[in-house]
């Protein structure tokens, strides 16, 4: 035990003194994807916000086939334009977000009650278009209803014939658990942080050590190889974790920075959801230490086994992504396999739902099998003759 | 002391060590020469234990290094080919490391290094990082952790390597030194004047073979050379039935 805390205690100190891997794993690592959160959400709440609160501006062609439509609209506070003379071409391009056209047959059907027609032309695929096409329908759907039903009342009839259902709508998200569909991102970012966190150590301390000739030396002290390995491999876990912790504790602060309140959302990270996090992600370390330390081991040099462990970061977008983004609901099995498991935990956690004990457990556990594997693997290979030997 | 019989080691296709025996007693400096590439550095590397041997023995001190290469180890001071120094460590945090590798508690780490860092004449650089380091302060450094542990027998390959004349001539009194302690010092070189001056027994090697194991004087006399170089040109040059 002494000689793995030797060796620990040694790895440490030399990866704090090396400030090119301290401000990567410690700092970089851990910041970059919070500040990115902030300024990212920051831009699109703020502008959503603004276009919501603004006179809406509307381009309008035949306007005068319905003066009556356009003073209901202009009531609304809605800005009406000239529309430029091809619409179709000027929301294609963007000159306009939506445009509406009304056909000189508007007034004729109008004045004789049948449903008149109106054109909205605009652009799904553009977000900005969409949005205003959804406002401005909403207008003319409630400008409709009204008329309809005063037209009702003129005939003698009750305006509620019109609307043999009306729904009440009883959503059952709290602002916590809507800011999961934004947050999704965030168990990604801290199972990357780990791979960030433990990349630099797990190479300098395999390849690098091997680059720089003094594995050898080291491998003729009378301490076995597995003990060396577990003290390297516990420094590689250290840094992993705290570069786990520091995103985690990152935004918790930038969860207050975020305006999330105005659209009905919070990112409420308290002592729990880091203990937890913690909790399922110290075995997820360790199992992600251990397979850069075997990889880099392999590696031939300092540079390939950077090239080998980069690719290795590959390996968790998969899954991590397809999970952000596909629904699904959370078995007990899912919890028990590595990646997958934290990464519902901690989606769980964001949205304020509850993570059964059990869960957790199997969480745990089972990463931390197979994290105790992969230690045991890499140990057989650190024995091997040829990863002493630099030429 | 430490004794080899028959070692064989061989990597894929390509034979290193065919069958090397020697011996290397104590309160004895023992060279082992050969030209690159001879086996040196692999014979080496399996007394240090670092490789294991495809055939033959070795022992230190009694001790079979392939039964029990832990007690091997702690009896063995090693300065092997590779000797890379922690850069952002200290000197003397460089050869704590290995102290306390070896068990050492802190008192007996600061007393030894602190005389192996007078011995060495360390003391300029003994608290400066290792970045930086010219070539002879970093073999300094390197001696000083491997012999941190007051090892019985000192194994050194190719110590001289890149080392200037004033410090080429500081190792030769080091290991004088050593030999004058009564320890078992055996070391490579493939630089002929350098096991001449220093060696009381000089074993050769040529193709992963030991063309010869004398004193340096029954050496000239068996090769009929007046000198050493020539008698070493002679041995590596000419096959085993005339060497033996």
């Amino acid at each position: 035990m002494r000689s793995i805390v030797t060796v620990f205690a040694k790895e440490l100190k030399d990866s704090l003194r090396d400030r090119r891997t301290v401000i990567n794993t410690l700092v970089t690592g851990p910041l970059l994807a919070p500040l990115l959160f902030v300024l990212l959400i920051n831009t699109v709440v703020t502008r959503e916000l603004e276009k919501g609160e603004k006179p809406m501006v509307l381009p309008v062609s035949g306007a005068q086939y319905a003066p009556n439509l356009v003073a209901a609209l202009r009531q609304a506070d809605v800005k009406i334009e000239l529309a430029p003379a091809d619409p179709e071409r000027a929301v294609r391009e963007q000159d306009a977000d939506v445009v509406l056209r009304i056909t000189p047959h508007f007034a004729d059907a109008w004045n004789k009650g049948q449903t008149a027609q109106v054109e909205v032309i605009y652009d799904e695929s553009q977000s900005d278009s969409r949005s205003a096409a959804r406002r401005l329908h909403a207008l003319l759907d409630g400008l409709s209803a009204r008329t309809g039903a005063l037209r009702l009342v003129a005939r003698g009839l009750s305006p509620s014939l019109q609307q043999p259902i009306v729904v009440a709508e009883r959503d059952q998200s709290t602002p916590q658990s809507r800011s999961g569909v934004l947050f999704a991102m965030l168990p990604y970012f801290f199972i990357i942080g780990a791979f960030i966190g433990g990349m630099a150590i797990a190479i300098d301390t395999t390849a690098g050590e091997r680059e720089r000739q003094s594995l050898e030396p080291l491998l003729v002290n009378p301490v076995p190889r597995w003990k060396i390995l577990a003290g390297k491999l516990a420094t590689t876990t250290t840094f992993a974790l705290a570069t786990v912790l520091l995103s985690v504790l990152a935004f918790a602060v930038v969860g207050h920075l975020m305006p999330t309140d105005r659209i009905g959302m919070t990112l409420d990270i308290g002592v729990t959801f880091v203990v937890r996090t913690l909790v399922v992600m110290l075995p997820l370390a360790a199992l992600i230490a251990s397979v850069q330390t075997l990889v880099a081991a392999f590696a031939k040099s300092y540079r390939e086994a950077q090239t080998y462990v980069s690719l290795l970061m590959l390996v968790p977008i998969v899954p991590v992504l397809l999970l952000s983004f596909l629904p699904y609901k959370a078995q007990l099995w899912m919890y028990a396999v590595p990646l997958m498991g934290q990464q519902i935990v901690i989606a769980r956690l964001v949205r304020g739902d509850a993570v059964p004990a059990v869960a957790l457990a199997a969480c745990f556990v089972c990463t931390a099998l197979v994290a105790i594997v992969a230690c045991v693997v890499t140990a057989r290979i650190y024995r091997s003759e040829r990863l002493a030997i630099s030429a | 002391m430490i004794e080899v019989s028959d070692l064989h080691k061989q990597f894929g296709s390509v034979v290193a060590v065919d069958g090397v025996s020697f011996r290397a007693k104590d309160g004895v400096i023992t060279g082992l020469l050969g030209p690159n590439g001879a086996g040196k550095t692999t014979t080496l590397r399996c007394l240090y234990t670092l490789m294991r041997p495809d055939r033959g023995g070795v022992r230190v001190d009694g001790i079979d290094a392939i039964a029990d290469p832990g007690a091997v180890r702690r009896r063995l001071g090693v300065l092997p080919d590779a000797r890379g120094l922690y850069k952002r460590l200290t000197a003397r945090e460089n050869i704590a490391y290995f102290g306390r590798l070896h068990g050492l508690d802190e008192a007996t780490i600061a007393t030894r290094s602190a005389a192996a860092i007078a011995a060495l004449g360390m003391a300029e650089f003994a608290d400066r990082r290792a970045e930086g380091f010219s070539q002879g302060q970093r073999v300094k450094t390197a001696i000083a952790r491997a012999l941190i542990h007051d090892p019985t027998n000192v194994i050194l390959d190719e110590p001289t390597n890149g080392l200037d004349v004033m410090a080429t001539r500081a190792m030769r009194d080091f290991l004088r030194n050593l030999r004058a302690d009564g320890r078992c010092v055996l070391f490579s070189s493939h630089i002929m004047q350098e096991v001449a001056v220093l060696c009381d027994r000089i074993v050769v090697i040529a193709r992963g073979r030991v063309v010869a194991d004398e004193s340096p004087d029954a050496l000239r006399e068996q090769t009929g050379e007046a000198n050493l170089e020539d008698a070493f040109v002679r041995l590596i040059g000419t096959d085993e039935g005339l060497a033996a």
